[in-house]
């Protein structure tokens, strides 16, 4: 009963470890967009570092630098907008299909960094089924070895019948904005050639009254 | 201890060795590169390691971005120029921080959205202790290797129609807008041009009467103030 415990605790800690890193400076945004379906559920395990400049390596942050994390849906609107410590991870579910927003900036709360102080973010970012972790399902269910390879194919499948429900969206947005665009050139075209040629007629008239008051025609 | 005394003990060394097993380190993403700006990513290689990176450009300008990988010495192992997408595998020789950086300095008023898909090490077993069998998979068990490695073919062309996807939408919804501005722009234009065509011909049938007139008359009759009395 104690495992379980021991269990989450110990995978908690298997933040994004050497995961990729980008190098940024206090308050600069660094933004990434994700495109996903509705329902995903994306968890961003991440892990900060300052650059000390006497060792001339990364070292991991004191605690008075945290991570502000925005996400913006596809309509703009705020999905998350939280502070958090110098590692740990975030996680939001998408509640609409289409291109989400996520802007991350490091803060120091307390005083201001003294030198030019080069910050490194580790980003681990998992969508959907791959947050799951087998060594726990095998664990509380008992669960053989083939089971488990049946498992992943199982959340493998579903991950792929999910990009194809979004794909049908995305096609229908896509189908709804050329009908439009072929719509418009259609209307503007003979809107365009009727205010043509009722202009000429007009011009002919105007200028031939015109004329005749002046009598010259 | 029985086998249920054994199952914790087990179970922690099946933790510890996820620790510290390789797990397939990598990262898809996607983010907006400024104008004349440059992104660069950082990542830890062992040595002998493969690593791949595949990248795209979704929108912006001409679709293309600089792209260059340097290992930890400095040495610039990979560099292209404005291309649109590709896609580039390495075996790291030396151990260290690999960077990979993506420019658009070339340009100066378009925004990218680039694309990429940066992979290192194979990927790992679902459980450590599967990946260092003594006997032959059973037939149940390649099976689902096989369709294992089928179902990332697909999930990695499902990626790929996606983007390619993306790209068209931005394009198509561009053009909407466009079409929309050139008609009402080109509407208030046909209006200005005949009006002015109007007025423009009216003005040389008026006012100008006068001048002409007066120089006409003085040529064909020979002004009498013009002689002097002899």
């Amino acid at each position: 009963m104690a495992l379980p415990l021991l269990l989450g605790q110990l995978l908690a800690l298997m933040g994004p470890g050497d995961a990729f890193y980008l190098e940024v400076r206090e308050l600069e945004e660094k933004c990434f967009i994700q495109e996903i379906p509705d329902g995903t559920v994306v968890i961003g395990n991440y892990k900060t570092e300052l650059y000390d400049p006497a060792m001339e390596k990364y070292q991991p942050s004191p605690q008075w630098i945290n991570l502000f994390v925005f996400v913006k849906d596809p309509e703009n609107k705020n999905l998350l907008a939280r502070q958090y410590g110098p590692q740990g991870s975030f996680t939001f579910t998408s509640q609409s299909p289409g291109e989400h927003q996520i802007c991350l900036h490091l803060e120091s709360i307390r005083f201001a960094l003294f030198y030019d102080g080069k910050l490194a973010i580790h980003l681990d970012m998992q969508l959907g089924e791959r947050s799951n972790d087998y060594a726990e399902f095998a664990a509380k269910d008992k669960l053989t070895q083939l089971h488990l390879r049946v498992q992943q194919l199982v959340e493998q499948v579903e991950l792929i019948q999910k990009e194809q429900e979004y794909q049908r969206w995305r096609e229908e947005r896509f189908r709804q904005t050329s009908e439009s665009t072929n719509q418009r050139v259609l209307w503007w075209s003979i809107l365009q050639t009727f205010i043509l040629v009722a202009t000429g007629v007009w011009q002919m008239q105007h200028l031939k009254s015109f004329f005749k008051a002046k009598k010259l025609v | 201890m029985g086998p249920a005394g054994a199952r914790p003990g087990s179970l922690l060394l099946l933790l510890l060795l996820l620790l510290r097993a390789e797990r397939p380190r990598g990262a898809e993403l996607t983010f907006e590169l400024p104008d004349s700006a440059k992104q660069c990513f950082h990542e830890d290689v062992e040595r002998g390691a493969k690593f791949s990176l595949d990248y795209q450009v979704i929108t912006g300008g001409h679709y293309d971005v600089d792209c260059y990988v340097e290992d930890p010495l400095g040495k610039t192992i990979y560099r292209e120029t404005k291309k649109q997408y590709d896609s580039f595998t390495h075996r790291a020789e030396v151990k260290g921080v690999y960077q990979f950086c993506f420019s658009n300095e070339f340009s100066t008023f378009s925004h990218k959205t680039v694309y990429f898909d940066f992979q290192v090490g194979d990927e790992p077993p679902i459980l450590p202790d599967m990946g260092n069998r003594v006997t032959a998979l059973t037939q149940m068990e390649s099976a689902c290797v096989t369709i294992h490695e089928a179902l990332k073919t697909v999930i990695d062309s499902q990626t790929h129609y996606r983007l390619r996807e993306a790209q068209d939408r931005a394009r198509a919804e561009e053009l909407s807008s466009r079409v929309s501005y050139w008609s009402v722009g080109e509407t208030v234009a046909l209006f200005l041009v005949s009006f002015g065509q109007v007025l423009l011909l009216k003005s040389f049938f008026t006012e100008k009467r006068p001048a002409p007139r007066v120089v006409h008359s003085q040529s064909l009759r020979p002004a009498p103030s013009t002689e002097l009395p002899s």
